[in-house]
């Protein structure tokens, strides 16, 4: 069983205790795994959207609700879903049976699905071509949403990262969508490439002291930061050494996978890229190498205690052409010292013929006193350790492969 | 009346079972059975065919009366079966798996 201590607050002298709620995306549908503050015993509910592939869905820290879903498919598009009512009900929030799907001035009216590239006069950039796999320009071609980060203070504001890289916002509770051009159009973009995943922009971060700053990461561009609110990005790759790129200190080109913070120190970040661990202490400006005594600095998931800023996460992946963990071993590894001093986690997790892999968005921490730490593999596993890590247990074992880990802790 | 079949997933979107019908003022062509179906099922706008340029999405194909329409023009009429609900326009998806 899992171990772990039931959380509560009080609410007019009667303790109410809180609830567990983890938002697992997975290539053929969505799954929402439901525990008490004692993470012992769940509930597992769906799929929902089965047979679609579930790139990541996520709560509003303001609504917890409010739940936004990114649902796509290589026939049929992007689709954008929305709970309102914690994942009981679900539905697409553009248009209407029976609206007019135009303005009376021709102009397409919101559509949740819509997402179009800003090429307007107004940002007087060329936003038009990057770098594809031959070293030849390609044009930016819509995929999928990766990533949609809700706004901390607004349940109507979401962030959303797609493939070909770039970033939208929706403010209209995901009716309609609009590029933030700043970030392709400061003027590296044709120097982005894909990874062998897509060119996808897969992490944001928002600062929680100051919501104009954000932080987002790129494969294989990058990570850049804005101090504007999205108006205007610069790259934050200073530090960073890509051996597999011609310039392995380049402004831009570094596949990134993924970037943490802690909500009390915004200006440290960590970083899980291709190869190597890193950490910047003055907001991107500068990273230097964590990795330690890693058994294998590759790898995608990176995540922080939700109490211990120092604490954080990494499950190492043998390369990147063995997409698994060294030895057959299923391990987490922890460092209490924010990186460098490493710790294997191995209770609970197979130690022998393990061979999945953990993607860049399926891990994440709860917040309860004794912090909880979940995270979601390709074989179908989700899981979760109610003790920072001491000790694991699979919430599940047999979904399809997991693409996403979300947690919410529900007052 | 016009008669349309969609695949499994778009069913499932769309809230619907295999076949939905819609009316078309006008000549019946493939746009104007697609613009009354979106207009229908604004859910489904997107998934057929592109937002803006409405090109058809490239794992999908089109049916009608036994024969694949997917490269004619979207404007060309559609034959007396379909305009008159004998026969379905069919949105046909590619065959994923083996």
């Amino acid at each position: 069983m899992i171990r772990g201590s039931a959380s509560s607050h009080i609410i007019g002298g009667v303790p109410k205790l809180k609830k567990i709620r983890v938002l697992a995306g997975t290539r053929k549908g969505a799954f929402i795994l439901t525990s008490d503050a004692g993470r012992k015993n769940w509930t597992v509910d769906g799929p929902y959207f089965g047979g679609w592939e579930i790139y990541h869905m996520k709560g509003s820290p303001v609504d917890p609700d409010r739940i936004y879903v990114s649902q796509t498919s290589g026939w049929f598009g992007q689709i954008i879903q929305r709970s309102d009512d914690g994942g009981k009900t679900w539905s697409q929030p553009g248009l209407k049976p029976g609206e007019p799907t135009t303005t009376p001035d021709g102009m397409p009216m919101g559509e949740s699905n819509r997402f179009v590239y800003d090429t307007s006069p107004k940002t007087g950039k060329p936003l038009t071509t990057h770098q594809w796999y031959d070293g030849t320009q390609h044009p930016w071609e819509f995929k999928r949403v990766w990533h949609l980060e809700p706004s901390p203070v607004d349940p109507d504001t979401v962030f959303a990262g797609v493939e070909d890289a770039a970033l939208f916002r929706t403010t209209d509770g995901g009716r309609s969508w609009h590029e933030l051009a700043g970030l392709r159009g400061h003027g590296t973009g044709s120097k982005w490439m894909p990874g062998a995943g897509g060119m996808g922009a897969h992490t944001i971060l928002i600062d929680p002291k100051n919501p104009k700053r954000m932080y987002i990461a790129i494969s294989a561009a990058g990570a850049f930061r804005t101090d504007d609110g999205g108006g205007s990005w610069k790259p934050i790759n200073q530090g960073l050494k890509s051996q597999y790129i011609p310039d392995p200190a380049a402004e831009v080109g570094h596949c990134v996978h993924r970037i943490a913070m802690h909500p009390s120190r915004p200006d440290v970040l960590f970083m899980q890229k291709h190869w190597d661990v890193m950490r910047s202490d003055n907001a991107g400006e500068m990273w230097h190498e964590v990795s330690g005594n890693l058994p294998s600095d590759f790898g995608f998931v990176v995540d922080v205690h939700a109490h211990e800023p120092e604490t954080i996460y990494v499950v190492p992946i043998k390369s990147d052409s063995e997409h698994y963990p060294p030895d057959g071993k299923l391990r987490v590894y922890r460092s209490r010292k924010g990186g460098n001093e490493w710790e294997a986690l191995t209770k609970g997790l197979p130690q022998k013929d393990c061979y999945v892999d953990i993607l860049r968005d399926a891990m994440a921490v709860d917040t309860l006193d004794e912090c909880g730490v979940y995270f979601g593999t390709t074989g179908g596993q989700v899981y979760a350790s109610a003790d920072s890590g001491d000790s694991w247990e699979p919430i599940v074992r047999d979904l399809p492969a997991v693409l996403s880990v979300e947690v919410q802790t529900i007052p | 009346m016009i008669r349309v079949t969609l695949p499994y997933h778009l069913r499932t979107l769309a809230g619907t079972g295999a076949e939905v019908t819609v009316d078309v003022d006008g000549p019946v062509t493939r746009a104007s059975v697609l613009d009354a179906l979106e207009t229908a099922y604004p859910m489904l706008r997107g998934t057929i065919r592109d937002h803006d340029t409405k090109e058809r999405r490239p794992f999908l194909r089109f049916f009608v009366c036994g024969e694949d329409v997917s490269l004619a023009s979207p404007e060309d009429p559609l034959p007396e079966e379909i305009a008159s609900g004998r026969e379905p326009f069919m949105v046909i998806g590619a065959i994923a798996g083996g």
